[in-house]
């Protein structure tokens, strides 16, 4: 019998959605291995939305609360993380390769004394044993690893594991933490303006290279994106980032972000290599570039070969049509 | 001004352009022909050392790689950039577990009195993204990881790290460990000058015996092939026909 830990993640006392995905990653691996799941979510107080990872397999959640958890508390985390870790009996656990996650996993697998395998975008039992798979060099190779010993220490790339709903009991449980002043505090969330989607979470994001010519004419992918009500993201080639064009965080490449959203459309990107490789794993990919030959089309499912200041326009129309 | 003693942990890595080649044993890359670089998230954590040490006026910068014997090369770069001296942990193996690497780190690290220990954010091969905070941990030192914006005030620092939606904003104590990212600086290109001293500069060699840590590597694969896409057509026309395709046979809108 070996349970799986989902570690959730909140903002502003609020779920956030990846945590669907992390609870689905845990299900699977639970019912692999013949275990349940219990997620786990640390908080100031209650959590918005934290009643609903049953839905997705969750058999408990469990809110641990401090007065210092409303925004993200790496060592109080870790710590409250490990010891939960060590009182259980976990074959494995799961975090979303978020920002937050991807710093907190770390500390909790070295506290643990466990190996850890980032960016997970595939997960298996193997004689009892967990295996993973997971992008490396940007994703020009997949590296399959299986991990000994237990817990299994988890991060699952977002965007990935789809949320399945596999209704589970989902019971609630609160208990507050005793947690030592941390030495390093998240002050505050300087937010990015409302309703902006992070490249490496948005189910569709619309990327624009060299071929824009200029920073201003972005104004036509931002358009795209804002048609797609909400769904939309918009990346960038390496080339006008580092051109100052657009800010490091909308990067898609293997300098950048490496993403696997449901649609990418790549605007004016010829595609060098290193961009594909941060987004080959996308589900479907659409290409717009005025050159025929450009590498971009070899990966691309659907390409339309003109003047992106044509096209992207009447794009945007037809997905307006949609949504109207 | 305090002297600042900084060490900066670098990885030798393919280059981003490489084209990955699995070997014939079907767990490792094919090294022939591929071009070994400093790791990119690295060079800000060097650049960042350098400042930091510029501006206080007095100091040292240390930079420790482990790796192969080839990696002298990677160190001399940081070195030719402006690092005092380096120390190649020396191990033909790079473990995949990446405590492993954060183990032999914290073993040269500790106590050695560093006010600052940076490291790239990840490594562009292994994509581990884990051996700083890992370290951070092991040697019981704050960390703030992905930094893109620093300030530190005499024993006291601001940084900036992004997350989805927004920047953190984290204060943190010295002596700490910090990840860079991009957009941190701008670093600098080795001049000749720097090249030539670089060669005269102290390096360490030592070897070191890591643990078999607790990832089996099963296999190296190349990633699905996508299936042959299509030109839809050409110019604004053929929008009205990509939007049904998107809709109707990939049913994605």
């Amino acid at each position: 019998m070996s349970n799986v830990l989902a570690v959730l993640e909140q903002r502003d006392g609020a779920l956030r959605k990846v945590s669907h995905e992390v609870v689905t990653g845990a299900r699977r691996l639970a019912d692999a291995l013949g275990g349940s799941v219990d997620a786990l979510v640390l908080a100031a107080g209650a959590v918005q939305g934290a009643e609903q990872v049953g839905r997705f397999g969750a058999d408990k959640v469990i809110t641990l609360t401090n007065v210092a958890f409303g925004l993200y508390a790496p060592e109080g985390y870790a710590r409250a993380i490990a010891e939960r870790v060590k009182s259980g009996t976990y074959g494995a656990v799961t975090f979303a390769a978020s920002a937050t996650g991807k710093d907190l996993a770390p500390r909790v697998a070295a506290r643990l004394g466990r190996p850890l395998a980032q960016d997970v975008t595939d997960l298996g039992v193997q004689g009892g044993a967990v295996t993973v798979t997971r992008p490396v060099y940007a994703g020009k190779a997949l590296l399959k690893l299986k991990i000994t010993g237990t817990p299994a220490m988890i991060s699952l790339r977002p965007s990935v594991f789809t949320p399945v709903e596999r209704p589970k009991a989902g019971t609630q449980e609160t208990a507050p933490v005793e947690s030592p002043a941390g030495r390093v505090v998240v002050k505050q969330i300087k937010a990015a303006e409302a309703g902006t989607l992070d490249v490496a979470e948005a189910p569709i994001i619309v990327s624009g290279g060299r071929g824009l010519k200029e920073p201003a004419n972005f104004k036509v992918l931002e358009e795209l994106a804002a048609a797609f009500a909400g769904r939309a993201a918009v990346g960038a080639s390496r080339a006008v980032v580092d051109a100052g064009w657009r800010p490091h965080a909308e990067q898609v490449g293997q300098t950048g972000k490496t993403v696997s959203p449901t649609l990418y459309v790549a605007v004016g990107i010829s595609g060098a290599i290193q961009h594909l490789a941060g987004m080959r794993t996308s589900k479907v990919i659409v290409a717009i570039n005025k050159d025929k030959d450009a590498p971009i089309f070899k990966v691309a499912d659907y390409g339309i070969v003109g003047d992106l200041f044509d096209v992207v326009p009447k794009l945007t129309e037809e997905i307006k049509k949609l949504h109207g | 001004m305090i002297p600042m003693k900084i060490a900066v942990c670098i990885k030798r890595v393919p280059d981003s352009e490489t084209r990955v080649k699995i070997a014939s044993d079907g767990k490792s890359l094919d090294e022939a022909g591929v071009k070994f670089i400093l790791n990119p998230y690295d060079e800000f954590a060097v650049e960042e050392a350098l400042r930091r040490k510029e501006k206080a006026g007095s100091g040292e910068v240390v930079v420790i790689a482990l790796g192969p014997t080839a990696a002298q090369e990677t160190i001399r770069t940081a070195l030719a950039m402006g690092a005092d001296r380096g120390i190649l942990l020396q191990s033909d193996r790079i473990p995949l577990d990446g405590l492993e690497v954060a183990q032999a780190l914290a073993a040269e690290l500790r106590g050695a009195g560093f006010a600052l220990i940076l490291f790239g954010k990840m490594a562009i091969d292994d994509y581990n993204h884990q051996v700083g905070p890992m370290v951070a941990e092991l040697l019981d030192l704050p960390c703030v990881t992905t930094v893109a914006h620093l300030e530190i005030d005499g024993a006291k620092g601001v940084a900036e790290r992004e997350i989805e939606g927004g920047v953190e904003v984290v204060e943190f104590p010295l002596p700490a460990v910090l990840t860079t990212d991009k957009g941190l600086n701008e670093p600098r290109y080795p001049a000749l000058k720097g090249i030539m001293a670089a060669k005269k500069k102290p390096m360490e060699v030592k070897t070191v015996s890591l643990g078999g840590g607790g990832l089996e590597l099963l296999a190296l694969t190349p990633p699905p092939e996508r299936k042959e896409g299509k030109i839809v057509g050409e110019g604004a026309a053929a929008v009205p026909e990509l939007v049904r395709l998107l809709r109707e046979e990939a049913k994605v809108l």
